[in-house]
């Protein structure tokens, strides 16, 4: 049978095509345009090699950017799993306290960025904000405007209780499908809850988790709306991430290359975190 | 040792999951539990485990009331359905589990686990994490659990329900073996009635949360106390009919067959069980009595025929043996063997029990 030739359904594809070309790779491809090069105004472009690259690489704002970033992330990851574990395992697994529960940890979910951190802000002013008037009257001297470790408390405050509902969310469904006879056989074994929750509850959460865990990296890493509005990057610089240090840069001192070279690297580093993490799951579920 | 219920029952808000149910389990018994699914059988069985409290009622374990006591402290042991085993424990781990919380020296462990684990077939893949496995040989290890505990009581909750027909086949012939030479009492569920035939030991048939009939499952099954056990005990479903007798002479309500009956009971109307297997395309026994009927559907499954048919208003199941090749329409004639008939009275009694 001769085979009929239509390429007609390359057609199909245009509208992909061109969406992504819009979405990402145009985009992307100015950023990488700008990051080779020097811009002058009124179009005037001259070629710069990798000299950015090297200038971002070396320089000491940049690694103090990276190193608050990285601490920054590490310490939500840390309280936010675990918590988010901790609550998951509490909720009620029927009746009518489920959609209590589920509706209650949704809610900081749905809040826009910017107003959980105007919001925080207002929350955590020293004179007039709950949080702040509190800390401040039952004795400690609490000023996340001038105090870089008020700051950064305020900031991981913020973040825990905006984000930890969606590890619980997501745990609450591993735990979910976690069949009762599980838990009998572990009964009648005699295991101990720690038992359970570390030989059945954690190895069955796994793929969740995982997930949970790529997420909140990703997210946390990239970090930009809640800390710009509530400290703005400050005192000094304490809680300048990575992102607001690159919006600084960018558009603060209008410093196009560096800015495009660092928005490169802050890309490369995010995708092989990224790509380490998984592959390092992916080892340990093919062995297992 | 025995495990007694005494008027056990559960009721979960305004539904009765059990009602009351006594029942007696001598050591060294297996003892199947029978019936379709809802019929009461996990619940009977949690409550046995202490997994599960009973609304009222008792359960007295070798002379001691146990109601209440909690399941950690029964030394019992359970295999599900769903294959049950810990996710990231090897098969060797799996299986020392209940020991190592107990307790038990690890020389012992290993020696333990070993023999359980040859008797099982596990031998070659104790290393293996259990989803490595194929299903049955999950559902081996959640057996070997059981076994490697030497527990006073262990309850098979359906546990080749989800194996597929080989596997089954070849693990429900092992089973009996395994139990015997134990100092326990074992309880196995299903729902089917040749499950409990090739088993052997007790059968109680259960139906919508009631006990129907305890006994040897030989008993249980060609003697049935009435037409509910006789209905849970078979597979393909029992043929029942209205029968009026006088003197020696019977005839089906509905059509003109007729035999006669040696059954010592007074005149009057019956109903009849037949056992699919007891209507044939051929003559079988001494006394058997032709029907005609239209075929409906035939399923020929290589050693067996199984025919539908119809005869006047009443539909009727048959059970050959060989490929008895039928047409859907035709008609044809088959033999009942009435020395095989059960009788029951108008309260749904068995009267020819003996």
């Amino acid at each position: 049978m001769n085979k009929t030739i239509n390429q007609k359904a390359w057609y199909f594809v245009i509208p992909v095509f061109v969406l992504v070309a819009f979405n990402a790779a145009i985009p992307l491809m100015t950023v990488v345009n700008y990051s080779f090069q020097e811009t002058f105004g009124n179009n005037v472009f001259a070629w710069e090699g990798t000299r950015w690259f090297k200038q971002i690489l070396l320089s000491e704002r940049f690694h103090a950017a990276l190193g608050r970033q990285f601490a920054f992330t590490f310490i939500i990851l840390l309280i936010q799993i675990p918590l988010g574990i901790a609550i998951a395992l509490t909720m009620p697994k029927k009746g009518w306290g489920v959609p209590v529960c589920l509706i209650l940890m949704s809610m900081p979910l749905l809040i826009p960025w910017n107003v959980v951190g105007a919001m925080w802000n207002i929350f955590a002013l020293p004179d007039i904000g709950f949080l702040g008037y509190t800390l401040n009257s039952v004795g400690f001297d609490y000023n996340f405007t001038q105090q870089p470790g008020d700051a950064w408390f305020t900031t991981i405050l913020m973040d825990v209780w905006h984000w930890t509902s969606l590890v619980v969310l997501l745990s609450y469904a591993g735990l979910n499908s976690i069949q009762p006879a599980y838990y009998q056989a572990a009964e009648i074994d005699g295991a101990s809850r720690w038992a359970t929750f570390r030989y059945i509850e954690l190895p069955k959460m796994k793929k969740v988790l995982t997930l949970a865990i790529l997420l909140r990296f990703m997210d946390s890493f990239m970090i930009y709306t809640e800390p710009f509005v509530l400290t703005g990057g400050g005192p000094g610089n304490t809680t300048a991430f990575l992102s607001i240090d690159l919006v600084k840069m960018a558009l603060g001192q209008f410093d196009l290359g560096p800015a495009a070279a660092m928005s490169l690297i802050y890309f490369f580093i995010v995708l092989l975190v990224c790509w380490v993490f998984y592959n390092l799951m992916m080892k340990n579920e093919a062995q297992s | 040792m025995s495990l007694e219920l005494k008027n056990v029952e559960k009721k979960v808000g305004i539904d009765t999951h059990i009602h009351p149910t006594s029942l007696k389990l001598e050591k060294n018994t297996i003892n199947v539990l029978l019936g379709s699914t809802l019929a009461g059988k996990t619940t009977l069985m949690q409550i046995m485990a202490g997994l599960d409290k009973p609304t009222s009622g008792e359960i007295w374990f070798d002379g001691k009331n146990v109601t209440g006591m909690k399941v950690q402290k029964r030394n019992c042991s359970m295999v599900y359905q769903q294959f049950i085993n810990y996710p990231n424990y090897t098969v060797y781990e799996n299986i020392a589990s209940p020991l190592t919380i107990t307790g038990v020296k690890d020389d012992e462990i290993k020696q333990r686990v070993g023999k359980v684990a040859e008797l099982l077939k596990l031998s070659a893949m104790l290393n293996k994490k259990p989803d490595e496995l194929s299903g049955g040989q999950q559902q081996r290890t959640a057996l070997a659990r059981a076994l490697v505990k030497d527990s006073d009581l262990i309850l098979l909750d359906e546990p080749l329900a989800n194996l597929d027909f080989k596997l089954r086949e070849e693990l429900r012939e092992e089973l009996p073996k395994l139990f015997e030479n134990r100092d326990c009492i074992v309880v196995y569920a299903t729902t089917e009635p040749s499950d409990a035939l090739m088993i052997g030991g007790n059968t109680a048939t259960l139906l919508e949360g009631k006990v129907i009939q305890y006994g040897k499952t030989l008993d249980v099954y060609n003697k049935p106390e009435n037409l509910i056990s006789a209905k849970v005990f078979s597979d393909p479903p029992m043929n029942i009919a209205e029968i009026t007798k006088s003197g020696d002479n019977c005839k089906f309500t509905d059509n003109n067959v007729q035999w006669k009956s040696s059954v010592k009971i007074k005149d009057g109307t019956y109903k009849i069980g037949i056992r699919p297997h007891n209507i044939t395309t051929y003559k079988e026994g001494n006394n058997s009595v032709e029907i005609n009927g239209k075929v409906q559907i035939s399923e020929l499954s290589g050693s067996e025929s199984l025919i539908h048919f119809t005869n006047g208003n009443l539909n009727w199941v048959s059970l050959s043996n060989g490929t008895q090749q039928k047409n859907v329409g035709e008609d044809t004639k088959l033999y009942m063997n009435t020395d095989e008939f059960l009788y029951f009275d108008q309260n749904n009694r068995l009267v020819n029990n003996g």
